[in-house]
């Protein structure tokens, strides 16, 4: 399989220090006194300093790749902490840049940090990335998958691509001359809500680790241009199962990007392309709307028309209920048609964590008036209604 | 021969990771998993009865749409691997 032969970097040269530093990399052939000089001159640019991006930022800064580039709009959220481990308690609260950008140097204070805290767009995107060398897609959603993969194809980087979900993972390299990109693999991204998103899945913690570490590994050996990279090469990880399987993936020669005759020669509106309304974000759980149990009731007790969702089970309803409409979380899929998106609805379940998805999955669906009761039919049952059973 | 099933779509399969058919095509295979689990049909099929862009077949390690699509034939011992397309990550 052929290695990448496009990346050509400044020649660097290492200091006493960094050769005692990088020593174990230097004994061995395949990296050496070359191989290292290749890591410090490469540029390489991590989408996101979240799951994937955790370990892949740290061992990037560990092998000593000369300059990360990352990009993070976000804060550091307490429910990061079960996976993102670049980022610990105390910094909760705190930008994941800045706290992703003083690991890294921490770790390796010869590594450039370049930090771009803002949300990669059609706008900016080619901007960035004309200045590294490969770009690593450690994203969450369909959007800025395509959009990642097109500005990769287009400046002739190389996307070091990887994905989870609950305990499976996926792995590949697109975007290289002569292999396949994401759209070869996949033309048309999934209608919103289709899919469930790993917001809506969870995922176990340990599963970006192995996959982001894979990630880094992509990239390492695209720097030294040793190995076979996954070009062409698509891996699948079942964490569970402890399986890896190989498929092959194709370039596709009508693909309307890296294809022959393309018809996609600069960045669209990927927003529009998964069929997302409006200018929304992929929600993310520090944007969710909700309404505490308190307001609730004095919003009843005034009057308001408020449309109550309970998304629980048939067995919970018999135990106790806000005489809402029952539709279980696993069902909303396919009775979401129940629903009148011009109402105010209050999705509510036991305890406030499977309405949150519900809310999560409306919301990408295109509903815009709907809010989680916070604590759920317990926290009702708690503060509002003693009578009402908890279980 | 064997159909795996990804997590997205086990749901719709009572939970199974794989399930066993007989058939002599892909085609058929397919008819035949989502027979067993027919909420299947919609995430795997549009409603023109075409398979999902975004939802890719591999008889083994190699992608069907390369082969001859539905009308490739398969044979005992054959596994067929759905891969949709996932996009977690950051979240």
């Amino acid at each position: 399989m052929a290695t990448i032969t496009q990346l050509d970097p400044q020649p660097a040269t290492l200091s006493n220090d960094e050769i005692l530093r990088y020593s174990r990399h230097l004994i061995m052939p395949e990296v050496g006194m070359d191989g290292q000089t290749k890591l410090k001159a490469a540029k390489v640019l991590c989408i996101g300093a979240g799951g994937l991006g955790s370990p892949l930022a740290l061992y990037l800064a560990a092998a000593g790749v000369g300059t990360l580039g990352v990009v993070d709009f976000d804060v550091v959220d307490f429910t990061n902490l079960q996976r993102q481990i670049i980022h610990t308690t105390a910094d909760v609260g705190r930008p994941k840049l800045d706290s992703a950008a003083e690991k890294i140097k921490a770790i390796n204070p010869y590594v450039e940090v370049r930090p771009f805290e803002t949300r990669l767009t059609s706008a900016n995107a080619l901007e960035i990335f004309r200045d590294f060398d490969i770009v690593v897609d450690g994203t969450d959603n369909f959007p800025t998958r395509y959009l990642v993969n097109d500005a990769c194809v287009l400046t002739g980087k190389p996307n070091v691509y990887g994905s989870i979900f609950r305990f499976e993972g996926q792995v590949s390299v697109f975007a290289t001359e002569q292999g396949p990109c994401y759209r070869c693999l996949y033309p048309e991204p999934p209608p919103p809500g289709l899919v469930p998103s790993c917001a809506e899945g969870g995922v176990l913690g340990i599963l970006p680790g192995l996959v982001g570490v894979m990630q880094a590994t992509e990239a390492i050996k695209l720097i030294l241009g040793k190995g076979e990279p996954l070009i062409g090469r698509l891996v699948l990880v079942d964490a569970l199962g402890m399986k890896f399987r190989e498929l092959k993936l194709r370039k596709n020669p009508d693909c309307p990007v890296c294809g022959k005759n393309p018809t996609i020669t600069e960045l669209i509106d990927y927003n529009q392309f998964c069929g997302i309304r409006g200018e929304e974000t992929p929600v993310t759980q520090s944007t969710m709307p909700e309404i505490t149990v308190e307001e609730l009731k004095r919003r009843q007790d005034a009057g308001d028309d408020l449309f109550i969702l309970d998304v629980r089970e048939p067995h919970e309803y018999q135990i106790s209920n806000l005489g809402g409409h029952l539709i279980p979380l696993g069902d909303l899929p396919k009775r979401v048609h129940e629903l009148d998106s011009s109402r105010e609805i209050v999705a509510h379940c036991k305890m406030g964590g499977r309405s949150a998805k519900a809310v999560d999955f409306l919301r990408q669906a295109g509903f815009t008036k709907v809010k989680n009761l916070q604590g759920g039919i317990n926290a009702w049952a708690e503060k509002v209604d003693p009578r009402m059973p908890k279980y | 021969m064997k159909i795996l099933i990804p997590t997205p779509l086990r749901q719709y399969a009572d939970k199974k990771d794989a399930v066993e058919v007989t058939a002599g095509t892909v085609g058929e295979a397919l008819s035949g998993l989502t027979s067993h689990h027919p909420e299947l049909r919609k995430h795997l099929y549009t409603d023109d009865g075409r398979l999902r862009a975004f939802v890719n077949v591999y008889l083994n390690d190699e992608d069907i749409r390369y082969l001859g699509k539905e009308q490739t034939p398969v044979k005992d011992g054959d596994t067929l691997s759905i891969v949709p397309s996932i996009a977690g990550g950051i979240g």
